[in-house]
């Protein structure tokens, strides 16, 4: 009943074309959006960021703040994006359209957080894990819960190449697995190794007053952590 | 360069770790900014939490009590949480302390670190953008008339309406407090507003792509002029030596993180990371003299701000503790940041 495997087990039953991911479209440019676009720059990604509303309302932003990026609308920044990650504050995850991202693969970084960001009523009346409530919304999809449980600073300051001792490692969640798989390719060249935990409902291991969300863990801590956590009676 | 302090108020501890009481507190709160006014430092910010541990609740009410009883020093707030206020009565209260203090009284608008306003003055939090663009925006406008005509979707219309009293030098400096997301520079900047950045954790030096924003969006704007600057709030306590200040911060920032990550499901304080973020180029400016100067210089090498004050009396720290570390920042620290931004510029 072992059900978590890192994923080169996975990704190698797939056609390593389809997971090939070359251009990143990050949707947010708060803290988190801005991280993960600097991450993406660095990593060697063409990488696209939207605000909410037009591109030359964020060019000046992108141009300081995150730069390379090339900042578009949401719309043209996702038409030919490989892999869109929503960094937008969750409880504004219903003015991101679902129908621009149907067939993307797409990362849900965000996080439900009551005590800092307030109650809202999708997540109080669903007891679904966050990302399962997103992926219903965003429902032709491919989501991809993960970058939810690293800091923004850390992000760009704890990746390490890959066969670094110690490495520190994320978890996937997803309930398709080729797309979870070019999302961990995606991560290893952002710096970090991964965990596949499973389906999406898993992610709940991984959210907001966990032990893996509070925490940094090498990829063998982070098995042995979602295996506590999934699986309490092994 | 400006130097300064802030503080939400800091209930000391029993021996026995329970807290004392919340009035003595606002009286030690009190004294502070009596002594810092005294010793020479430029700034003094109040809250605004509402905790037992942080009490300093209402900073309208502090900074006037302040305004009668110092000489020199600026007061402000840090930052007041106008989207669970009316920027009305707010405007007024710091409008009053200004009048009394012969025109030394700020203000600084923002979200802040406190949730705890929200269920007491019966907002919803998860509306906090909508309260805080709003009530800025009527803030601002307050701010620059004496007679009022706004309506928005938060408060009742004002209809040519008075608003008084009008602050001595015709307008009160009107900061926007941020974490440092880079919309919230934009939004300053669109606005022509000073900026305050608060950076709790992480190289500060890396606000500076911020504050870069800032200027530029301000400048985009076509605003120019004194109006466009950027302060630095940080957590900090000066003593003797540096090993006397990282001694004497410890447990109270142990103490307040404890706390708050009950509230807010932080982890547990984690040792390393203190004496990481205590040291250069952490965020932490725990020295000495000659080590907290420095790296104040250091940063303004960055980010080119005009004011740096800090967060010193937090989680129970001995009330003594806190007004040596401001005596120290205003006689030690503050030479010595002079002489070395001569050097540097």
């Amino acid at each position: 009943m072992a059900e978590l495997r890192r994923l080169e087990l996975v990704s190698s039953t797939h056609e390593k074309q389809e997971s090939v991911v070359q251009t990143i479209a990050v949707l947010g440019v708060g803290r988190v959006g801005s991280a993960v676009a600097r991450t993406a720059l660095a990593a060697g990604y063409d990488t696209r960021v939207a605000g909410s509303g037009a591109a030359e309302d964020i060019e000046l932003l992108a141009e300081i703040v995150i730069p390379g990026a090339r900042a578009m609308t949401a719309t043209d920044a996702v038409s030919d994006a490989d892999l869109v990650v929503v960094a937008v504050p969750l409880s504004k995850y219903r003015s991101v359209d679902a129908s621009m991202l149907a067939g993307k693969t797409v990362v849900d970084a965000m996080n439900y957080w009551p005590p800092v960001d307030g109650q809202i009523a999708d997540f109080e009346e669903d007891i679904a894990s966050t990302s399962e409530v997103v992926s219903r919304y965003f429902s032709g999809s491919r989501v991809v819960k993960t970058l939810n449980h690293i800091g923004y600073h850390e992000l760009e300051d704890d990746g390490a190449p890959s066969g670094t001792a110690g490495r520190r490692a994320l978890a996937i969640a997803s309930d398709d697995e080729a797309a979870a798989a070019a999302v961990q390719d995606v991560l290893d060249r952002f710096g970090f190794d991964t965990v596949y935990a499973g389906p999406l409902a898993t992610g709940r291991a991984f959210e907001p007053g966990t032990a893996i969300f509070n925490g940094a863990f090498s990829q063998n801590d982070l098995l042995r952590e979602l295996e506590l956590n999934l699986h309490p009676t092994h | 360069m400006e130097l300064g302090a802030y503080s939400f108020g800091d209930t000391q501890l029993n021996p026995d770790g329970s807290l004392r009481s919340t009035a003595e507190a606002i009286k030690n709160l009190f004294d502070a900014i009596v002594l810092a006014d005294s010793a020479g430092l430029d700034y003094f910010a109040v809250g605004e939490h509402h905790t037992l541990e942080m009490p300093a609740s209402s900073p309208g009410s502090m900074i006037a009590a302040a305004a009668g009883a110092t000489k020199q020093i600026r007061l402000g707030s840090g930052v007041s949480v106008i989207s669970t206020d009316d920027p009305v009565r707010v405007f007024q209260q710091f409008a009053t302390a200004d009048a009394v203090s012969g025109g030394r009284v700020e203000i600084t608008a923002g979200r802040g670190s406190s949730v705890e306003s929200y269920p007491l003055f019966g907002y919803n939090l998860s509306d906090y953008e909508r309260l805080f663009e709003e009530k800025l925006e009527l803030l601002m406008r307050v701010n620059e008339q004496e007679q009022v005509t706004w309506s928005g979707t938060t408060r009742s219309p004002l209809q040519d309406l008075t608003v008084v009293p009008r602050p001595v030098d015709g307008s009160l400096p009107l900061w926007v407090g941020t974490g440092g997301s880079a919309p919230s520079s934009v939004r300053a900047g669109r606005l022509g507003l000073p900026i305050s950045y608060g950076i709790i954790g992480g190289a500060p030096h890396r606000f500076a792509a911020l504050s870069d924003l800032y200027r530029r969006t301000a400048e985009q704007a076509g605003h120019a002029g004194a109006n466009i600057k950027v302060s630095v709030a940080a957590l900090g306590l000066v003593a003797p030596t540096k090993q006397e200040a990282l001694e004497r911060f410890y447990p109270g920032w142990r103490n307040m993180h404890t706390q708050l990550g009950k509230l807010r499901g932080w982890p547990a304080p984690d040792d390393n990371a203190y004496l990481a973020q205590a040291h250069a180029p952490g965020a932490y400016y725990v020295g000495d003299p000659d080590d907290v100067a420095q790296r104040i210089v250091h940063l303004h090498g960055f980010m080119g701000h005009m004011r740096h004050f800090l967060q010193m009396d937090i989680g129970g720290l001995p009330q003594e503790h806190f007004l040596e570390s401001l005596t120290l920042l205003a006689t030690e620290v503050k030479p010595r940041v002079e002489r070395l931004i001569r050097i540097e510029g």
